[in-house]
C-alpha cells in the first residue's frame, strides 16, 4: 500500500445525504475532525428526491398532536416490532430537528399565522408533515449542504468505500476508490458513520437510483456487524408505470393527502372495501369524509387511501391481479376530480405539486389537473438495516455508527412516509455526536496493511477478466429475480428458489469481465457494487423465509396472517466464522411501561 | 460503428430555444446516438445504434448503450426524474437534463449529438469536472437569520414571502445555466465571475425573509454581477425554469446600483449617518 492516498478523520462518515450530512455537522460541532465521502457528487443522494415532507409533531395545524401520538404511531405503523427506543426518541427530538433546519435557511410552507404548514400523511393521526410543495427533500438536502459547506468538514465527492478496516474487532477506518482517476484511498478514523441508504438496486421496479446498492449494509456485515429486519422491505403504493422507461419513479404520497383518490379501471375507489381492523377508528367510511379532512376538518377521519403504505400498496396489487387494473398494470391516481370541489383546483394542484405535475406532463404526456395518473407499487425503502443502540446509533462492531436507511429498527415491519426525513436528521445527529464522542476515546487503530492490499487485488480483478460476464446483465437478472420471487407478495418455495438463484449469480459476479482502464469506468463501478447487491438480497431472502407470517412490508400468500407470536422478536444476520450467512430470532425488549401507556391511549 | 471528428466547440454553442420542443411521433425500430467519447486530453464521436422504444429519454439510450455496447461509457445520474440535476450534457447542441428528454422531442432519422457540458474540463466521456462550483458557492456569504421573532425560539414568516423565493429554491444544481453563460463559457472569467447559478444562490439568500446578510458589495466587487449583460441564455436552459434573469440577477444588479451608484441615496445614508452619530 506505498503509493496509497491516506486520509485522517477522527470520524468518517460515508455517505451524504440528508443523515450523512447531519451527522457531519453534528460531529463537526463537536470539534472533532470530520470526513465526508458522497458516493456521488455533494447535494446529488437520494434524499433529494424525498417529496411529502419532515413527521414532527409541532402541532402547528392540529393542536392536539404531540410526541405520544407520533410514537404510537410510528409503532402501530410498524406492527410493534420496532426499536420503541428509536421511536420514542425520533418522536420526541424530530420537532426540534425541523426548527434547528428553518434556522440554517430551510423555507417550508407557512399556516396563515406564519408557523410552519405542517400536511396529512398516511398513518399519521394528524397533519403533521412539514413541507415545501413537493419537494420538502431538496429543500432539506440543499439546506444541510449549504450548511455545512463552512464546517469544516472534508468532503471526498464521487468516492465509493469497498471494505471497513478493523484492529481488533474496533474500527480503523475504510478502503475506497475515487471514481475521476480510479485510485484507491485509505481513510483512517476512530469512528466511522455509515449514511448510505438503502438497497433499492436490489430490485427491477424501484424508485432508487444507482447508488443504492447496499454498500453500508453490506460493508457492516463483512465487517463483523449485525443486521436486523432485512425481510422487511417497503414497496411504495405509487410509482409511475407508464412509459416503460419511467417505470418506478415515485409519486408522493401529498398527492393523497391533497385529497388524491385511487380508483380502479370501474372507478371504484377499491381502498374503501379492505379497511384493517387496527386502522378503522380512525378511517373514514364514506367519501365525503374523506374529503373533508384532506380540507383540514378536525372532526373527520382520514380517507382510506392514506392508509399505511404496506396495506395501499397490496390493495392496489389485488385490484391489478383480479383484472380491475388500468390498461398498463397499475391503477389510478386521479387529483383532477378535486375541481368538483374547489374553484381555481387548476392552480391550487401546480401549486401544491409543482414537480408532479412537471414530471408527468414532460415524462408521460399527462396532464395531473385533467387527468387521472396510472400507478403501481415500486421499490422504496428498506426498515431493515445494521443493528444499533437506539441511543448512540453504534452498531455492535465498536466505532461503527449507523443513522438513516441503512440503520435499522426505528420504522419496524413499515415505516410511515415522512418518518424517513425526520430519522435522518434525529439519528444523522445522534449519530455524529456519539462518534464524536467515541473517537475521543483512548486508543489509536492501526490498519493492517495487508487487509488493504488484498481488497485492492480483489477489486482489480474484474478487468484481469477480458471476455468475463458483462456486469450489467448480472446486475438486471438479479433485478429480474428479486422483483419476481422476493417481491411484494412472497412464499417459500419461491424464495427457495431465489436462494439457489443467488448462488448462481454470485458465481457469475465472479467472473464479470469490464473493459477499459480505471477511469470513470461505470462497468468498473458496477461490477464492484454487485458484491454487495449480493449480500442484501441473500439477507432479504433468508430473513423473508425466516419470517413465517405477514407483517408490514413483508407480505408471504403462504402465511398471509400476523401471527402475535411473531410480535415478540427481530430476526438478526451476521456473518459466522465460515463465511455463511447465520440467522437469528433476538427477542424485542420489554418496552417501560410508560410507553405501553402511551400506546393504550392512542389506541 | 462510425467516427466523426469532434466540430468546431463554438459550433457546440448555446442555441435560443424560443417554442416549447415539437414532437415526433413516438420512436419505434432503432436509432444512432453521435456520442462524445474522450479524456481531457482529447476525444472523438462514436456513433451507437440501439432499439428505441414509445416514452424513452436520451438517458434510457445511454444506459442501453451503456449495458450492451460501452460498458465504460462514463456518465452522471442520479434520480433520472429530473430533481438531482446530476445528467447535464448537450443533446444535438442544447444543454439539456438527458433524464427529462424524450426521443420524441428529437429527430431521429438523423444520429443524436451527445456531448458533455462544454464550459466544463473534461473528465471522461459525458463527465465533465464541475468542483469550480462547489468552491465557488463556499466563497459566498453563508444565510444569516435574524433574531427569532417568538419566546421559544421560532420565526413567523407570511406564505407570500416564502412563495417569493421558491422560485430559487427549488434550483436542482444541474449547472446547466453555467455551462450557457457566455462570460465563463466563452470568456472563462471563472476567477471573476460566479455564475447565473449562483447569483440566484445569492438571490435565495439576499431574498429570504429571516436572512440579514449582506452580498451587496461582494456581489458587485468579488462575484463579478456586473459581467452579466443581460442575454437571458441561462434563463432559456433552466430545466427548473427558474426566471434567472428577470427575477433573480436583475433584482441583484439595482440593489447593487442603489448601493453604490445612486447619488440621490448615497446623500440621505451620509446624512443619515451623520444624525446618528
Amino acid at each position: 500500500m506505498a503509493d496509497l492516498d491516506t486520509f485522517d478523520h477522527d470520524v468518517l462518515v460515508i455517505g451524504a445525504g440528508g443523515a450523512g450530512l447531519r451527522a457531519a455537522v453534528a460531529a463537526s460541532s463537536a470539534g472533532v475532525k470530520v470526513g465526508l465521502i458522497c458516493k456521488s457528487l455533494l447535494g446529488k443522494a437520494h434524499t433529494v428526491m424525498a417529496e411529502g415532507g419532515i413527521a414532527a409533531s409541532l402541532a402547528n395545524v392540529d393542536n392536539r398532536d404531540g410526541w405520544q401520538v407520533h410514537f404510537a404511531d410510528t409503532m402501530r405503523g410498524g406492527q410493534y416490532v420496532n426499536n420503541w427506543r428509536m421511536a420514542e426518541l425520533h418522536a420526541k427530538e424530530a420537532p426540534d430537528r425541523v426548527r434547528e433546519l428553518e434556522a440554517w435557511g430551510a423555507l417550508f410552507d407557512r399556516t396563515p399565522d406564519g408557523r410552519i404548514l405542517q400536511r396529512n400523511f398516511g398513518g399519521h393521526k394528524y397533519p403533521r408533515l412539514a413541507h415545501v410543495g413537493d419537494r420538502t427533500g431538496l429543500e432539506m438536502i440543499r439546506t444541510l449542504q449549504d450548511h455545512s459547506i463552512h464546517q469544516g468538514i472534508d468532503v471526498h465527492m464521487e468516492c465509493t468505500v469497498l471494505r471497513l478496516l478493523t484492529d481488533g474487532g474496533r474500527m480503523a477506518g475504510a478502503l475506497g476508490y475515487e471514481r475521476e482517476r480510479g485510485r484507491f484511498k485509505l481513510y483512517r478514523a476512530k469512528a466511522v458513520i455509515l449514511a448510505t441508504g438503502g438497497v433499492g438496486r436490489a430490485f427491477a421496479i424501484t424508485s432508487n437510483s444507482w447508488e443504492y446498492t447496499g454498500d453500508g449494509h453490506a460493508l457492516a456485515y463483512e465487517a463483523g456487524a449485525a443486521l436486523q429486519d432485512m425481510e422487511f422491505v417497503q414497496f411504495h403504493p405509487t410509482g409511475m408505470i407508464w412509459p416503460p422507461s419511467v417505470r418506478g419513479i415515485l409519486v408522493t404520497e401529498g398527492v393523497r393527502g391533497e385529497g388524491g383518490v385511487l380508483l380502479n379501471k370501474h372507478g371504484r375507489r377499491f381502498m374503501f372495501d379492505d379497511i384493517p381492523e387496527n386502522y378503522r377508528s380512525q378511517t373514514a367510511d364514506n367519501e365525503e369524509e374523506g374529503w373533508r379532512y384532506t380540507q383540514g376538518d378536525k372532526d373527520a377521519r382520514r380517507p382510506p387511501e392514506l392508509l399505511t403504505r404496506d396495506h395501499v400498496a397490496r390493495c392496489i396489487r389485488r385490484e391489478v391481479a383480479e383484472g380491475r387494473g388500468s390498461p398498463h398494470g397499475g391503477v389510478f391516481l386521479d387529483i383532477s376530480w378535486i375541481k368538483q370541489k374547489l374553484p381555481h383546483a387548476r392552480e391550487h394542484i401546480i401549486r401544491k405539486l409543482p414537480s408532479m405535475y412537471h414530471q408527468f406532463k414532460q415524462l408521460a404526456d399527462i396532464d395531473i389537473t385533467a387527468e387521472p395518473m396510472e400507478v403501481g407499487p415500486t421499490t422504496h425503502y428498506i426498515m431493515g438495516g445494521i443493528r444499533v443502540d437506539g441511543d448512540s446509533q453504534m452498531s455492535t462492531v465498536p466505532g461503527l455508527f449507523a443513522a438513516g436507511e441503512c440503520a435499522a429498527g426505528l420504522h419496524g415491519a413499515n415505516r410511515l412516509g415522512g418518518n424517513s426525513l425526520s430519522d435522518l436528521l434525529v439519528f444523522g445527529k445522534r449519530a455524529g455526536e456519539y462518534a464524536a464522542r467515541f473517537s475521543r476515546e483512548p486508543g489509536a487503530p492501526r490498519v493492517d496493511p495487508a487487509e488493504v492490499d488484498r481488497a485492492i487485488t480483489a477489486a482489480l480483478e474484474p478487468f484481469e477478466r477480458a471476455g468475463g460476464e458483462n456486469p450489467y446483465q448480472v446486475q438486471h437478472e438479479l433485478q429480474a429475480m428479486m422483483q419476481d420471487l422476493v417481491g411484494i407478495v412472497r412464499t417459500g418455495p419461491e424464495m427457495e428458489r431465489a436462494l439457489e438463484g443467488l448462488d448462481g449469480l454470485r458465481a457469475r459476479a465472479n467472473r464479470v469481465g469490464v473493459p477499459g482502464n480505471r477511469e470513470y469506468n461505470p462497468g468498473w463501478h458496477t461490477a464492484l457494487d454487485l458484491g454487495n447487491l449480493l449480500t442484501v438480497s441473500e439477507a432479504i431472502t433468508r430473513a423473508a423465509i425466516e419470517r413465517r407470517e405477514s407483517r408490514g412490508g413483508h407480505f408471504r400468500d403462504d402465511c398471509p396472517d400476523k401471527d402475535p407470536s411473531c410480535a415478540r422478536f427481530n430476526i438478526v444476520i451476521r456473518k459466522g466464522g465460515d463465511g455463511a450467512m447465520q440467522l437469528a430470532r433476538e427477542p424485542i425488549p420489554e418496552m417501560p411501561a410508560e410507553l405501553k401507556r402511551v400506546i393504550e391511549e392512542q389506541k | 460503428m462510425t467516427d466523426t471528428l469532434k466540430p468546431d466547440l463554438a459550433e457546440t454553442g448555446a442555441v435560443e430555444e424560443t417554442a416549447p420542443p415539437q414532437r415526433h411521433p413516438e420512436p419505434g425500430g432503432t436509432a444512432t446516438f453521435r456520442v462524445w467519447r474522450g479524456d481531457r486530453a482529447g476525444g472523438r464521436f462514436v456513433d451507437y445504434t440501439t432499439p428505441v422504444s414509445p416514452g424513452m429519454v436520451v438517458l434510457d439510450a445511454i444506459h442501453q448503450i451503456q449495458a450492451d455496447q460501452a460498458g465504460d461509457l462514463a456518465v452522471r445520474w442520479n434520480c433520472k426524474a429530473g430533481k438531482c440535476g446530476s445528467c447535464s450534457a448537450e443533446v444535438n447542441g442544447q444543454p439539456k437534463l438527458m433524464c427529462m428528454t424524450r426521443l420524441n422531442e428529437l429527430p431521429l432519422e438523423k444520429p443524436v449529438t451527445i456531448e458533455p457540458m462544454r464550459a466544463f474540463p473534461p473528465i471522461k466521456d459525458l463527465v465533465t469536472d464541475v468542483s469550480w462550483n462547489f468552491r465557488v458557492k463556499q466563497r459566498i456569504a453563508p444565510f444569516t437569520p435574524r433574531p427569532p421573532d417568538a419566546p421559544d425560539g421560532t420565526w413567523r414568516i407570511d406564505q407570500a414571502d416564502v412563495d417569493r423565493v421558491q422560485e430559487f429554491r427549488k434550483c436542482i444544481e444541474c449547472f446547466l445555466c453555467q455551462d450557457v453563460c457566455h462570460v465563463l463559457r466563452d470568456h472563462q472569467l471563472y476567477d471573476r465571475f460566479i455564475g447565473p447559478r449562483f447569483l440566484v444562490y445569492a438571490a435565495a439568500l439576499e431574498m429570504h425573509p429571516l436572512d440579514v446578510g449582506d452580498r451587496i458589495e461582494a456581489l458587485r466587487r468579488e462575484h463579478g454581477i456586473g459581467f452579466c449583460n443581460i442575454t437571458k441564455c441561462c434563463t432559456k436552459v433552466c430545466p427548473e425554469h427558474i426566471t434567472i434573469t428577470d427575477n433573480a440577477i436583475i433584482p441583484l444588479k439595482e440593489r447593487v446600483v442603489d448601493q453604490f451608484y445612486d447619488p440621490l441615496g448615497r446623500l440621505v445614508k451620509l446624512f443619515s449617518r451623520r444624525e446618528q452619530s
